[in-house]
Parts: C-alpha cells; structure tokens; sequence
C-alpha cells in the first residue's frame, strides 16, 4: 500500500520564497499558455525555460521520479493510441504529405505525423515540469490561502484545504479497513474473480463512507461551535505579504504570456507550419 | 447567496468527500478485462455523495478530488476530464431533493429514477463534453477520444449503476424511516 504521493518538499530556494498567489497566477498563466498554443517554437522555448526553473528550485530529480515513470509511460501509450487511431492527423493538420515509409494500409510513416505528435508531446512537456514544481513548492495551507486571494470563495478555499489535510487520515482509514476486512477472509486481490471482486470491494467501501459520515459531522460541529462562515471575509494564518521579488516574476510572467499568444496567433494559425 | 449555498455542512462535506475519493481512485480502483480501462469505484461513492448532499457538494467534490488525485499522482491536471467530473457530480445531484435519501426509503421507483439520471449525466460528460474539450484544447485525432469516451462511459455507467445503487440501498438502511415506529402490543 505504499503507494508514494506528490507532496510538498521544504527547501531553501528562490522559488520557495515566492508567496502561494504569486505561484498560483503563473502556473495558471503557466498552463493557459500551454493550452492554447501550438507553436513549435513557443513549446520548445516554454521547455526549456521550465527546466531552468526547475533548477533554480532545487527540487532533486530523484525526489519526484517516481511520478516522472508514470508519466512517462503514459505519454508513451498516448501516443501509441493516437497513431493507432488517426495515422493521417499530421497530414490533416499541415496539410501536406512527406512519407517515410509505407506499413500497411493508411498506415505509414510521415514527417507531418511525426512532428505533429512531437508536437502534442512536447505541450504535456510543457506543463508537467511547471505542475510538479507548484505542487512541491508551496506549502498546502498557503495553497488554500492564495485561491482564496485569488477571488476564490474561502468557503471554497477552505473545502480544498480540508481535502488536503485530511487525505492521509482517510489513507489510515482505508488502510485499517481493508486489513481487518483481509483478516476476515475478504480478497480484494487479482486472485479473485471480477464480479466477487467488486462485491469485496464494497465491503470496503461502506464502512469507509460511514466512518467519514461521521467525520463529516463532527467537523461542521466543531466548524460551527467556532463561529466558520459569519463574516464576509476571513484572515489566513500562512498567507504571506507581497515582496518586490513577487510583483516582477507576475510581471515577466505576464510578458510572457503575451508574446506567446501574439508569435502563435500573428499568422492565423495555432500550429506552426514548417511545410509550406 | 454564498451563505445559503455553501452552508457549513456543504464545506466539510466537500473536503472530506474529495479526500475519500482520491483515495478511493488511487487504491480501489479494480482492473477490469479491457486494457486501459479499471472499474473507478471512486465514480460510485461520487454519486453517494451528490445523492446524499446535493448538486453543489457533488459538483465540487468532483471538481477538487478528481484535479487533486491528478496533480499528487501524475503532476499535471488533465482539465478536460477534470471538468466531466464536475458535470457528472453536478447532474447526478440534481435529483437528490427528488430520491430523498435521509428518509431511509430507496424503493425500486427511486433506484430506476437513480440510475436513469447517472446514464445520461455521464453519457452527456463522457461521449460529448470530455472528448470536445480534448479536441479543442490538445487538438488529438477525434476518433480516438471518442473511443476513449465510449470505454469510459461504458464502465463507469456500470460501476456506478452496480456499485453505487449497492452503496445508496445500504446508506438508506441507515437512516430511519418516518412513520417507522410500531406501539408494542
């Protein structure tokens, strides 16, 4: 069951220092950026600055690799399916047709399919490094914190904080619950078959529910008894005040932004064409 | 608004609920025989909870735990999937005042009513919303999300018809029936 989670990682660095909202309005900006383009060269300059970045923080590649497998394998099978399931995309989008070599069929090889598949990884490529470094480097409760200075609701935010702090409990939970349901002769394992399986799962299920049923109530009760949601707006323990170092990292990251959008969009056209 | 909207129940309810299901997504989810797909129980305590709480905590809870689970196990947020989880939460809540769940009656006219409005919440995520959001924002092969689409409609229309029809009767086992109470004779 030791199943390993992104979390955060105290460290002393540059963009440790940032505030949550700071860190929260670049990612953002961050990955609308990445959504929206298409542009070879746009994606490719993000890459690489998102690995300076990731530099500057100090965060070790060791400390995250285990998430970085994952993805990988799952960039690997998507791009496996894509080409399975669309060969001809490339030459949709571009509009011209280099072939490579032949397979079978509609299936062949061209550079059209090639670069464009490059293309959609390189957009996950984009946004992981950036993802992972906002995730290790701000501190949950200064998560919560910064949505709520962002213009999200604090009862919201403060929904999310709960989350947060509360999934390694409902872990233990779960964990003590599946172990005692094993001691009684449940499987839960590949061993059984799928439609027991399922059954077995519930059994796990429902009284996990219960037991956060319960907790569900005696948190709004505690919540209440304190007097949570009277007034319009609400103080943070871990927010932190601007610094200077804040305001030109939001500014370069709107510039940023803006010349991204105005080098894909000045042709007409999200994607980069290097065909015609 | 807010006030009324978000009473304090709906918060806690909200928090917890998307704690218990990222971790009911990253540990209970069961392989099934198609490759690439499991069986998300997670999907099934999601509609417990829309059932139980109502559209707004269902929306978010699907909202929060679905981004979260994919920031803490993959490092990025897949927003268009993110964003079906929501709808379906959402839509699923829709008929809580309706089934009325704290009555502790879950007739068999209340589970069809159940199940009917999970199919269509998650045919209109899975087949329509999801699969347009990822043409629109990662421009992949149409054919191909639409594929995925229809795997994920499929067994999770089933999970949560099985499972989540499973936890709501036993749910509304719990809760006590008005007009329950017998004199002894």
């Amino acid at each position: 069951m030791a199943v390993e989670m992104l979390s955060y990682i105290e460290r002393k660095s540059p963009i440790h220092e940032l505030t949550g909202v700071t860190k929260l309005i670049c990612f953002i900006i961050w990955s609308s950026a990445a959504m929206l383009t298409y542009d070879t060269r746009i994606l490719a300059f993000l890459f690489i600055f998102s690995i300076v970045i990731f530099f500057i923080s100090k965060i070790k590649l060791k400390e995250i690799s285990f998430i970085l497998i994952f993805i990988l394998v799952f960039l690997l099978l998507n791009n496996i399916a894509i080409y399975a399931f669309s060969p001809q995309e490339g030459v949709k989008i571009y509009g011209t047709s280099h072939v490579l070599f032949e397979i079978f069929g509609r299936y062949n090889v061209t550079i059209e399919q090639i670069f464009y598949q490059i293309n959609i990884t390189l957009k996950y490529f984009t946004v992981i490094p950036v993802a992972l470094l906002f995730i290790a480097t701000t501190h949950p409760s200064e998560f919560a914190a910064s949505m709520n200075k962002i213009g999200v609701s604090y009862r919201i935010s403060y929904a999310v904080a709960l989350a947060l702090r509360y999934i390694p409990d409902v872990q233990r939970d779960f964990r003590n619950i599946a172990l005692s349901q094993q001691a009684r002769g449940i499987d839960m394992s590949s061993k059984e078959k799928l439609p027991k399986r399922i059954k077995n799962a519930t059994s796990i299920i429902i009284p996990l529910i219960l037991s956060s049923l319960e907790k569900i109530d005696t948190i709004s009760n505690a919540m209440e008894l304190r007097g949570f949601g009277k007034n319009k707006r609400r103080t943070w323990y871990s927010a932190r005040p601007f610094q200077k170092r804040d305001y030109l990292t939001l500014i370069a990251f709107v510039l940023l932004f803006v010349i991204s959008m105005v080098v894909t969009y000045y042709d007409g056209d999200r994607f980069y064409n290097p065909f015609v | 608004m807010f006030k009324k909207l978000f009473s304090i129940k709906t918060i806690v309810a909200i928090g917890i609920g998307a704690a218990v299901f990222i971790i009911l997504a990253k540990f209970a989810s069961i392989p099934s025989p198609i490759p690439n797909t499991s069986i998300q129980t997670s999907y099934a305590f999601l509609a417990l909870m829309a059932i139980v709480f109502g559209p707004i905590a269902g929306g978010l809870i699907g909202l929060i735990g679905h981004a979260l689970n994919d920031a803490i196990s993959y490092g990025s947020v897949w927003w268009s999937w993110v964003v079906v989880s929501m709808i379906v939460g959402f839509l699923i809540g829709l008929v809580a005042k309706k089934i009325d769940i704290e009555s502790g009656d879950f007739s068999k006219k209340k589970i069809i009513t159940f199940n009917i409005t999970q199919v269509l919440a998650q045919a209109i995520g899975w087949l329509l919303i999801a699969p347009l959001l990822d043409i629109l924002i990662y421009a992949e092969p149409a054919n191909k999300v639409f594929a995925q689409g229809f795997f994920a409609v499929v067994s999770n229309i089933v999970t949560v018809g099985v499972i989540g029809t499973i936890l709501l009767i036993a749910y509304a086992k719990t809760r006590s029936k008005s007009n329950s109470l017998h004199r002894e004779l």
